[in-house]
């Protein structure tokens, strides 16, 4: 009797431990697949990267960065081109930030949930995945055509802004929504209007969220050239635009908005399209660049993210 | 089904729900025809199994449910002494919100610093004046025997207090502003008992200034700090009268039935 039971507690054990070893397999299957195509992606684009340093590695120096194009292939630089790019980027800010945020807190704390407001959030959506070159020919036909704004760095930055709006918008609301409820009935609970809910909470802890994606979408912004392109942005630069500060009042000008530019991705274009070995250095050198400016933008957000859910956990 | 209201004369009504009938966007009918008085300077306790209606029959008297889309109410609820209906309309829940403030079941401080939290019914009156800022906030915390505690670290974040002090400035950040009605709901379902006893006596000090609702789904803790209980099932009020009377002598089978455990 005694050694029935024992038997059968015996055989229970083993059925237990076969189905634990069985069941594992899964996790080990999983883990060894994901880690496979992690390791081959980061190795791809690692050797991308290297590739191109390796290419560019004979104009990495300051008269790189400080010279203009030119015919001579050595003594061209990229100065025009990130100068413009970063004028660009600051008008890209500067539009898509607010509208977004104002957009996301909109959407999330103010607009009645109906079938209007799915409509919307589909398309904000849908926005995000877009071909660029679409919102490119949209902005040749409004920016450029419709209102006049011509072939400047306003045109070029109010375009990547439209690029970077729904990406900025679904962050925000993204953001807000990881808000617990149980926060946002505290601040009403007290008497507070809906402002200043969004004002002094559903902002203010959502920033770290909404940072991150104003930031992968700047990290986009910088290296799209399509849109550009269709706008028409010239390809050969020999000038700056005029400097937004200056030295004598009032200090700050907004002409350089009026001004003609070229950015990274398409002064590499253009080198990359012409004959000579030579330029394909410059642009193999230029490539690297805007890498490497994406791999910072994108690290700042990681590390902002990371600091905010340090701070804030709910 | 009520009998129709044993009259406590002695009482003075702070506020008084006449036949309060509340239904979710859903549909569901979550409380039917509830009339229930709540007294000046006493804590009316609400009882009853989870799902009877009592933290809904609460969140009516800061119209929290104004907050989400399709949610109805049906009868009164009269605040004295002005006789303002604060389910009307066109009376502002932000009004009502600034006059009866809530204790949540979940101590839900905001990610700010201990002073921001209490300030912040203040600010949100737009007080600037930092002198009457600070007084407030000392005071109201002193109301919440927390001051002691926190005094040395008022600018510290809020989340880095234990469960029972951040329910403490819960019950200050209510206090600050303050109110004449105070709700609380489960305030200390989340909380070890001994934070449990601290707050209940925090309650009993409160009553002195302002009348309290609070729904507790553990019937000793009515007992100990209620003057007047009510029994809540179904959406219906069972039973409502003073504490002792429903906790040793219910008029009704069913009070009976819960309150020995036979039941829920």
């Amino acid at each position: 009797m005694a050694n029935d039971k024992k038997r059968v507690h015996e055989n229970n054990l083993t059925l237990i431990r076969s189905l634990i070893t069985k069941h594992k397999k899964h996790d080990h299957i999983f883990a060894g697949v994901g880690m496979f195509i992690i390791i081959s992606l980061t190795i791809t684009l690692l050797v991308l990267f290297l590739d191109l340093v390796f290419d560019g590695y004979p104009r990495f120096n300051l008269d790189f960065l400080t010279n203009f194009p030119s015919r001579r292939a050595t003594a061209a630089g990229i100065l025009s081109a990130w100068i413009g790019s970063a004028l660009v980027l600051i008008v890209t800010f500067f539009a898509a930030v607010p509208l977004g945020i104002a957009a996301g807190v909109y959407l999330e704390e103010y607009a009645k949930k109906n079938w209007f407001s799915d409509l919307i959030e589909i398309n904000v959506t849908n926005l995000a995945g877009v071909p660029s070159i679409i919102y490119g020919l949209l902005a040749l036909g409004l920016f450029v055509y419709s209102f006049g704004l011509g072939q400047t760095i306003l045109t070029a930055g109010l375009t990547l802004a439209l690029l970077m709006l729904p990406i900025v918008i679904v962050a925000t609301r993204e953001a807000i929504r990881a808000i617990p409820i149980h926060i946002r009935e505290a601040a009403y609970a007290v008497g507070a209007t809906k402002w200043q809910v969004s004002l002094h909470h559903v902002i203010q802890y959502s920033y770290g969220g909404i940072l991150t994606g104003v930031i992968i979408g700047m990290a986009r912004a910088i290296g799209e050239t399509a849109p550009i392109i269709t706008i028409g942005a010239l390809t050969f630069i020999a000038f700056l635009p005029p400097s937004p500060v200056g030295l004598e009042p009032p200090f700050i000008n907004f002409e350089w908005l009026e001004a003609g530019f070229t950015v990274l991705p398409i002064q590499m274009f253009n080198w990359i399209s012409r004959p000579q070995m030579a330029f394909h250095i410059n642009a193999a050198a230029t490539g690297a660049i805007i890498i490497l400016l994406t791999l910072l933008m994108n690290g700042l957000a990681i590390k902002i993210r990371y600091n905010i859910r340090k701070k804030i956990k709910w | 089904m009520v009998d129709k209201k044993r009259k406590h004369s002695k009482e003075i009504i702070k506020a008084e729900a006449n036949s309060l009938n509340f239904s979710y966007a859903d549909g569901t009918q979550a409380l039917k025809k509830i009339s229930l008085p709540v007294y000046e300077n006493k804590i009316t306790a609400l009882i009853g199994p989870s799902g009877c209606g009592k933290s809904t029959f609460l969140r009516c008297f800061n119209r929290m449910h104004d907050l989400y889309p399709g949610n109805k109410y049906d009868g009164e609820i009269i605040l004295h002494p002005d006789n303002t209906n604060i389910l009307d309309k066109r009376v502002d829940p932000i009004e009502v919100r600034m006059r009866i403030s809530m204790v949540f079941q979940k101590p839900n401080p905001f990610p700010k610093s201990i002073y921001e939290n209490v300030a912040y019914g203040l600010r949100v009156r737009g007080e600037k004046n930092k002198r009457v800022l600070d007084d407030k906030v000392e005071e109201a915390l002193k109301g919440a025997s927390l001051w002691d505690e926190v005094k040395k670290r008022l600018h510290d974040l809020a989340f880095n207090l234990s469960g029972g002090q951040q329910q403490r400035l819960c019950i200050a950040r209510a206090l600050a502003t303050d109110p004449e009605i105070m709700l609380f709901d489960e305030p200390t379902s989340a909380l070890d008992p001994i934070a449990t006893m601290n707050i209940e006596e925090l309650m009993a000090g409160l009553k002195e200034k302002l009348s309290i609702l609070i729904v507790t789904h553990n019937m000793q803790q009515a007992a100990r700090i209620s003057d007047y209980t009510a029994y809540m099932y179904l959406g219906e009020l069972v039973e409502h009268d003073e504490t002792d009377r429903v906790f040793t002598n219910p008029s009704k089978k069913e009070t009976e039935d819960y309150i020995t455990g036979k039941f829920g």
